[in-house]
């Protein structure tokens, strides 16, 4: 630990590059990755450039080239990859929407783009206007207070295809446990800066585990009650995960005790387990996790999953090409929860493999920031929101391949929904503002 | 700090990089299983994105494609469904595939390896080959005559081109169209229902895949048989055949339909010529069991491997008989049953000097070519010969005169075979024969009708009477 030297005066002599340029080099090859695949798409489907290419490129465009302005006034130290792959992400998850949109009657690519905007000006706001990261560890119990409230809300609507996880007015939908992602996020990493000495160095040891004390097992307790509860009365498997595994990662970072990973192992297991023999919606996840097959051979046809493996198998290793697969028979939530499977089946294993190595790449360069920071908040920040990234990816790509059970849940930047896209925007300009402040307090100290 | 970091940041690394494995799982090491499974409507899909080749019958398509504008892109469509039902069978999109749309299905679904020129190159493109035709080696001016004289009876037709092995019709009635079934939905399950539910069976291939008793017609193998076998060897001697002939071994006594006395003692020729039971009755049980089955044998019956390319039902003539039963199997009764591709055949075998050419109805399709190939040679020539002078001979004077074609060389063979339990079911009235223009030598044509017909009046039944124009129609628009 080096934290007493991040306030030493830089020496000025020295100065890391900003890679600003390199930054908007990938931008244009992002977004021109993307308006080639919305070409192609409409070369496979008319035989003719889709009308609108043009606009939907200068749009794209346009969100990236604001985006990149605002970094280079306000984080001009900022990693340069975080930001083309949000966009090639989300170019790339317009194209997808954009193509299902051709075969099904919803269309719902137009108002992803709005969402998009949405997200990317938030994206502009936060690193505009957050001038230190450090702020929010101030907000730490009004976050977890509006995390609760926003994960509480959607259980007095009506549940939606068996889970309650939105609200809806107004023909409007929006999803709040996504926001909520980010507020559990910012209160882990201020509650464990704060804390971690007491979890770590208090407790009896058995053999090499180190046992938490009863007083600090409280909050993971109530953690874990929490994830359950929205397990149960929201019927999210997905999310219950994603927190419980947010906070298990960040006990261990912030401590360095295996013990907390025994704990978090156990009531893990125990939950998954009770909820998987008392909570039907749950067991059905389940059972169609072991017997893909199982609605074939009853002679109903093919459940939502198995139309989702032929898709991903009828990819193979180099896709059936943009526009040429025949996803949309995977029926319901094809844009949002399955949108994997269509990438899959019309880029094969090779654009899969682009694809998971585009977030690994974005969960490691999170994970960068958050390793060369010295504020134990920031570290655990970054972090966070970059196991936020990976949890997703892992919780619905393992689902949709049937790796583990299928929860719903949205791809990050991919999926079609609002809520979703906006959050993932504020991740990324989060990580943006911790990759800065981390790189410009290197070259502070001269490295 | 910084270790846990790292720790944590390894484990959300292998998170994905056991996505990536999952994923080759799907995508790679399983993925021909998933793409195999029935329920995978991308086989469909695939399968009916583009139109399927055509089936040409005298270098024009029976048959055509049909734009849906639904998820099947393609319908089967044909041009004269229920004449070429017989030969075409049906692709239908819910009920699967029979003869030869099953048969060259690779072929006309464009899924046949050797469509794609360059193999490499397309394994990178992926381009869906286009079906290929399928040429086959049908008469149309012959299966319209065979159609049109059956009418509406129950009947079947197969001609044959007996120097080649050249199927010229293949007609079966009543027929239906296959194309009210290629489709999917209501329509499709309905007619579907309509045909299985028919009394007549419209679905049923008569040509290729029903076998009836052979009746008289049968007497042409059991002459070549005893002509093969020396147990004749004149066929103006008289046999020494009783007049009703008392099956061995049994109270029964064999009588012949039209009670004159010539067939007591009667020759090969005029027994032939009158279709005497008692003659050939009493010839079979002296020829015996194992020469009478080999002769039949040598014509393909109890042959389950004849394909022409689809599979035709076996014809059969049983192998383990005592003599009353090897007597009354001799003369096309007992348990001998024929398909009329079976007899026509036979008939094509005597035509062409003994030799029976493999029967075939494909000419060509983009991949293969079918060479005339020799089936059997059932008999020498000279018995060939003697039976061209017996079938000739029972056209001109005998039971086939009308099938006689003026400037034709025209032999043939009348059989009118009883059916059912104590002969109560309707008989079956047969024909077969073969012709060739009378300055040529060279057989053009092999043919066998069968009709069953249950709304005709039993006395007019009779291979001659009823089946006889329908060869001869056939035969003229052959020659």
């Amino acid at each position: 630990m080096r934290t007493s030297t991040v306030d030493a005066p830089p020496p000025p002599a020295i100065r890391l590059p900003k890679r600003r340029g390199v930054e908007l080099a990938l931008l244009v090859a992002a977004v021109l990755i993307s308006v080639y695949g919305y070409c192609a798409v409409g070369l496979a489907r008319y035989g003719a450039v889709p009308p609108d290419a043009v606009r939907y490129g200068s749009a794209l465009g346009g969100l990236a080239l604001l985006a990149h302005i605002s970094v280079r006034l306000r984080a001009p130290y900022a990693d340069p990859l975080l930001l083309p792959i949000a966009v090639l992400l989300n170019g790339l998850g317009l194209v997808l929407i954009y193509r299902l949109d051709l075969q099904t009657p919803d269309t719902a690519a137009p108002a992803q783009l709005i969402w998009s905007a949405l997200g990317v000006a938030l994206f502009i706001g936060v690193v505009v206007l957050l001038r230190d990261y450090r702020v929010l560890a101030r907000y730490a119990y009004v976050s977890v207070a509006a995390a609760l409230v926003l994960m509480i809300v959607p259980i007095f609507f009506p549940a939606v295809n068996g889970a309650k996880i939105w609200i809806q007015y107004a023909g409007f939908s929006i999803q709040p446990g996504e926001f909520a992602k980010v507020l559990l996020a910012v209160f882990f990493a201020a509650y464990l800066a704060d804390n971690r000495h007491a979890l770590a160095y208090t407790g009896r040891r058995i053999r090499k585990l180190q046992l938490p004390t009863g007083r600090v097992l409280g909050p993971i307790l109530a953690i874990w009650v929490i994830s359950v509860g929205v397990l149960v009365l929201e019927r999210d498997l997905g999310t219950s995960l994603l927190f419980f595994g947010l906070f298990v990662i960040l006990l261990y970072v912030a401590t360095g005790r295996t013990g907390w990973i025994a704990v978090g192992l156990v009531l893990s297991a125990a939950g998954a387990f009770a909820a998987g023999a008392l909570e039907p919606h749950v067991h059905s996840r389940v059972t169609d996790w072991l017997h893909p097959f199982a609605s074939i051979d009853a002679g109903r046809g093919p459940g939502q999953l198995a139309q989702s493996l032929f898709a991903f198998a009828a990819g193979g290793a180099l896709g059936a090409g943009l526009g040429e697969g025949h996803s949309v028979l995977i029926g319901f939530a094809v844009k949002s929860d399955f949108i994997l499977a269509t990438a899959g089946e019309e880029l094969g294993l090779a654009g899969i493999g682009a694809v998971i190595l585009l977030y690994a790449l974005l969960v490691a360069r999170g994970y960068r920031a958050g390793l060369a920071m010295r504020d134990p908040f920031g570290r655990l920040l970054a972090i966070g929101l970059a196991s936020i990234i990976a949890l997703q990816v892992f919780v619905i790509t393992g689902g949709v391949t049937d790796l583990i059970p299928l929860t719903g849940m949205a791809m990050p930047f991919l999926a079609q929904g609002g809520s979703s896209v906006v959050t993932n925007w504020i991740i990324v300009a989060l990580l943006m503002l911790l990759s800065d402040t981390a790189r410009s307090a290197d070259e502070g100290r001269g490295r | 700090m910084t270790r846990h970091g790292r720790h944590a940041a390894a484990f959300c690394l292998l998170l994905l990089l056991t996505l990536l494995l999952g994923a080759t799982r799907v995508q790679v090491l399983d993925s021909p299983s998933y793409d195999g499974n029935p329920a995978n409507r991308r086989l469909a899909i695939t399968r009916y994105a583009q139109p399927r080749g055509n089936i040409l019958v005298g270098g024009h398509p029976v048959t055509g494609s049909r734009a849906t504008h639904s998820q099947l892109k393609y319908v089967r469509a044909y041009t004269d469904g229920p004449l070429y039902a017989p030969v075409t069978g049906f692709a239908s999109q819910t009920y699967g595939a029979t003869l030869l749309e099953a048969a060259e299905d690779d072929v006309l679904s464009g899924t046949a390896d050797q469509l794609v020129a360059l193999p490499l190159w397309n394994a990178v493109t992926r381009r869906q080959q286009p079906g290929g035709d399928v040429r086959t080696t049908i008469n149309p001016a012959a299966q319209r005559a065979a159609y049109r004289g059956l009418g509406g009876r129950k009947g079947a037709v197969a001609a044959l081109d007996p120097a080649t092995g050249r199927i010229l019709a293949l007609v079966s009635t009543p027929s239906y169209d296959p194309g009210d079934i290629a489709g999917t939905g209501p329509a499709a399950t309905t007619a579907w229902s309509g045909l299985l539910d028919h009394p007549d069976q419209p679905m049923v291939n008569r040509a290729l895949r029903q076998t009836y008793p052979p009746g008289s017609t049968f007497k042409t193998v059991t002459a070549i048989a005893a002509l093969t076998s020396g147990t004749i060897t004149d066929v103006d001697e008289p046999t020494d055949s009783p007049d009703p002939y008392p099956l061995p071994g049994s109270t029964v006594r064999l009588t012949n339909e039209s009670s004159t006395e010539a067939c007591r003692d009667a020759s090969l020729r005029i027994a032939y010529q009158i279709s005497c039971n008692t003659v050939f009755g009493k010839l079979g049980d002296d020829v015996g069991l194992k020469a009478m089955a080999d002769t039949a044998g040598a014509f393909g019956f109890n042959d389950p491997a004849l394909r022409i390319p689809s599979r035709a039902a076996t014809s059969v003539f049983d192998t383990h008989m005592d003599r009353a039963q090897l007597a009354l199997s001799s003369i096309g009764q007992y348990n001998t049953a024929a398909t009329p591709l079976q007899m026509a055949m036979v008939a094509a075998a005597v035509a062409n000097g003994g030799t029976l050419m493999q029967p075939h109805l494909v000419d060509r399709t983009p991949v293969a070519t079918t060479y005339d190939s020799v089936y059997r040679q059932v008999m020498d020539a000279n018995v060939a010969a003697q039976m061209q002078e017996l079938m000739t001979g029972a056209v001109a004077q005998g039971t086939g005169r009308r099938a006689a074609i003026p400037g034709a060389v025209v032999g043939g063979k009348t059989g009118t075979a009883q059916n059912g339990e104590n002969n109560r079911g309707m008989p079956f009235a047969w024909f077969i024969a073969w012709a060739h223009p009378k300055d040529s030598g060279t057989p053009a044509v092999a043919v066998a009708v069968v009709v069953e017909d249950a709304a005709a009046n039993r006395a007019d039944i009779s291979g001659g009477g009823v089946a006889a124009p329908i060869a001869r129609a056939v035969m003229r628009a052959v020659l």
